[in-house]
């Protein structure tokens, strides 16, 4: 078992993964003090809906007052990536917080009784896991209507399968080792070995890998957004900004790239959000992998 | 296991899948009103005006069993519903939009496995110098990136800046125009492959340039991961006993690298392929809307936001087949190529 300080020193010497952090840590600062960073105007109601300033369906270029310019429909864009730090880790943390409940909750059943009820538990995996993600979160959230929290039940009812197949698998591997069997010998309930002996044992590797996907899960939200399926028009979410620049990736005539700041301002906080977290990603894949350790 | 015996016996294990498959669409769609629901059944835009007598005839205020019967009778019987974004039938419009995805996969598919397999042991090759931290720094950075903005931004530079150098859509309209003439003949409906047998050098010429972008577009995201994948495999590979014997007789670097290390690092690579055919069909979606490339997601996009439910469902349905038959084709080559593995010895 790797110990935590291991870890923390592996990261440590690890400059890609202190990137990472620090990206992350940025993101978080942004989320917790948006109304420090981008006020809401005077009498705006809901914080997260982005202010508009007029009704002109041309983007204006960055000033003084709105330091990213405007989109189309004079959304302020600056305010929009700021607030929407906040919807993206609510996105990425509802939906994983989710799924690992779930994954945890069957995966320990179906790994630790076995026999029909993992063939079951396992049989309904396979059905979900027989649609290209996307696919199915498209079709869940045009079933249950476009909106974040389609997206967000979207995006957990696509991904619980792999969770649950991971914790299962964990489960195995610890299922039959010695301090189990002496635990059931000497009486213990079903919930307490899974709860404090096998579990603890097992599924830490697959906790810190599955916390890491955040920035997958925001990229697919904000797929689903783009695509025109995710929150009402106007709040605040990176995937609805960068749908508002697809009018306005071709500039004026002697100047191409006149719009610029809609379509790249929005991109780049995604791609930062993403790209920290699999930076970190990347570096924990290394350190708890065994077969790369010792080289 | 004969091979035989293990094609049939994986065919048989495929029904209970696909059965779920239809019962899960099937419970998408009790989320409907029976009015919605009813133009899964309509073949005819005509039939429109009739619906009170469709929710009649296929008994949709029924108990939800008797509606899966009829459902499924009618999947049966190649009636998939009515594409109303296209106004035509659900298959009719798949066949219609089928070329265009497959022209662009063909092209795409090669490029990302073939380019994730050569650089990735290229770097494994390398590891720890400028080529391995190169391409690392790329996978992570290709891997991160929002495949829609990608698009985006490339036709920003190469269609708004390089003044229509690489336009989005399928053809230009003058080409689209010559395509659709009678001195053309459509064999495939994939503008390259008709160009070629055609022999008309304009409408390849037009059908490439339209292709670069998307292809593009199609091809990073999912070569990154292949090539990492590749990278960790290759060095596990390089590690091997059988390595150390084989510069020790004495080969060429060359021999051991290519001969003795790729091949068993890439079992793992066709492992995924079958993630990466989903890969492929989620970026589909994507780049096609981005391009306004008018294929199988390009459709799907516009039934999915003109909430138009038989076109998702059927669309839906139809790649969860073909996701379920490739990993089935997966799992043959996989034992085909590595003989280590013996037929039907981890079927469940």
């Amino acid at each position: 078992m790797t110990g935590l300080g291991f870890i923390l020193y592996q990261l440590r010497r690890n400059p890609l993964s202190i990137i990472g952090i620090t990206i992350i840590l940025i993101f978080i600062v942004i989320a917790i003090f948006a109304p420090v960073i981008a006020p809401p105007p005077e009498g705006h109601i809901n914080h997260y809906m982005i202010p508009r300033y007029g009704y002109s369906p041309t983007p204006k270029p960055p000033d003084a007052e709105h330091r990213f310019g405007t989109t189309q429909g004079q959304y302020d864009i600056f305010y929009g990536v700021i607030w929407g730090t906040r919807s993206a880790f609510y996105v990425g943390l509802v939906v994983i917080g989710s799924v690992l409940v779930i994954g945890i909750v069957l995966g320990s059943l179906a790994g630790y009784f076995g026999g029909i009820v993992d063939e079951v538990i396992m049989r309904i995996t396979d059905i979900f896991l027989a649609f290209p993600p996307l696919i199915l979160a498209m079709a869940i959230t045009v079933a249950l209507g476009p909106s974040l929290n389609s997206v967000i039940l979207a995006l957990i009812i696509v991904s619980w399968p792999v969770y649950t197949r991971l914790v299962r698998g964990d489960i195995l591997s610890v299922r039959e080792e010695d301090y189990v069997e002496a635990t059931r010998g000497i009486g213990s309930s079903h919930a307490r070995i899974i709860l404090r002996h096998i579990l603890p044992n097992s599924i830490y590797p697959t906790l810190v890998m599955a916390s890491l996907d955040i920035g997958a899960v925001v990229l697919s939200a904000a797929a689903l957004s783009f695509l025109g399926l995710g929150a009402p028009e106007g709040y605040a979410d990176w995937g609805q900004m960068i749908q508002f620049a697809r009018n306005w990736i071709v500039g004026l005539p002697g100047n191409p790239f006149a719009y610029w700041y809609t379509v790249t301002i929005p991109g780049l906080f995604i791609l930062f959000f993403v790209l920290g977290w699999n930076l970190l990603g990347d570096a924990f894949r290394d350190i708890l992998d065994p077969r790369l350790g010792k080289r | 296991m004969e091979l035989r015996t293990y094609i049939i016996r994986r065919l048989v294990l495929l029904i209970p899948v696909l059965f779920g498959v239809t019962l899960l669409i099937f419970g998408l769609l009790q989320l409907f009103d029976p009015v919605e629901r009813a133009a899964l059944y309509v073949k005819d835009v005509r039939q429109f005006s009739e619906v009170g007598a469709i929710i009649e005839r296929y008994g949709l205020d029924q108990p939800v069993w008797i509606q899966y019967g009829n459902w499924i009778n009618e999947i049966f019987h190649g009636n998939f519903g009515w594409s109303k974004v296209v106004a035509m039938p659900v298959l009719d419009a798949i066949v219609n939009f089928l070329p265009a995805t497959l022209e662009l996969a063909i092209f795409a598919t090669p490029l990302i496995i073939f380019g994730g397999i050569f650089l990735g042991s290229k770097a494994a090759a390398h590891k720890d110098r400028t080529v391995d931290h190169a391409t690392r720094v790329g996978a992570i950075i290709g891997w991160s990136l929002p495949t829609f903005w990608l698009g985006l931004i490339l036709l920003m530079v190469f269609y708004g800046f390089f003044r229509g150098f690489l336009p989005p859509e399928r053809l230009s309209t003058d080409v689209s125009i010559l395509v659709h003439s009678d001195v053309f003949t459509r064999y495939t409906r994939m503008n390259v492959i008709d160009a070629i047998l055609n022999g008309n050098g304009r409408v390849l010429g037009d059908a490439l340039r339209h292709l670069i972008l998307p292809v593009i577009t199609l091809t990073v995201v999912n070569l990154a991961f292949i090539m990492r994948l590749m990278r960790s495999s290759m060095l596990e590979s390089l590690g091997r006993g059988y390595i150390l014997t084989a510069r020790a007789k004495g080969l060429d670097e060359n021999s051991v690298v290519n001969k003795h290390a790729r091949r068993n690092a890439l079992i793992p690579v066709l492992t995924v392929s079958g993630y990466i055919f989903a890969a492929i069909v989620n970026g589909v979606v994507i780049t096609e809307t981005i391009f306004n490339y008018k294929g199988l997601g390009w459709w799907a996009w516009q039934s999915a936001i003109n909430l138009d439910v038989p076109s998702i469902l059927a669309f839906a349905l139809f790649n969860g087949v073909l996701f379920v038959l490739t990993n089935l084709v997966v799992d043959l080559l996989y034992a085909r190529i590595d003989p280590r593995v013996r037929l039907g010895a981890q079927v469940t």
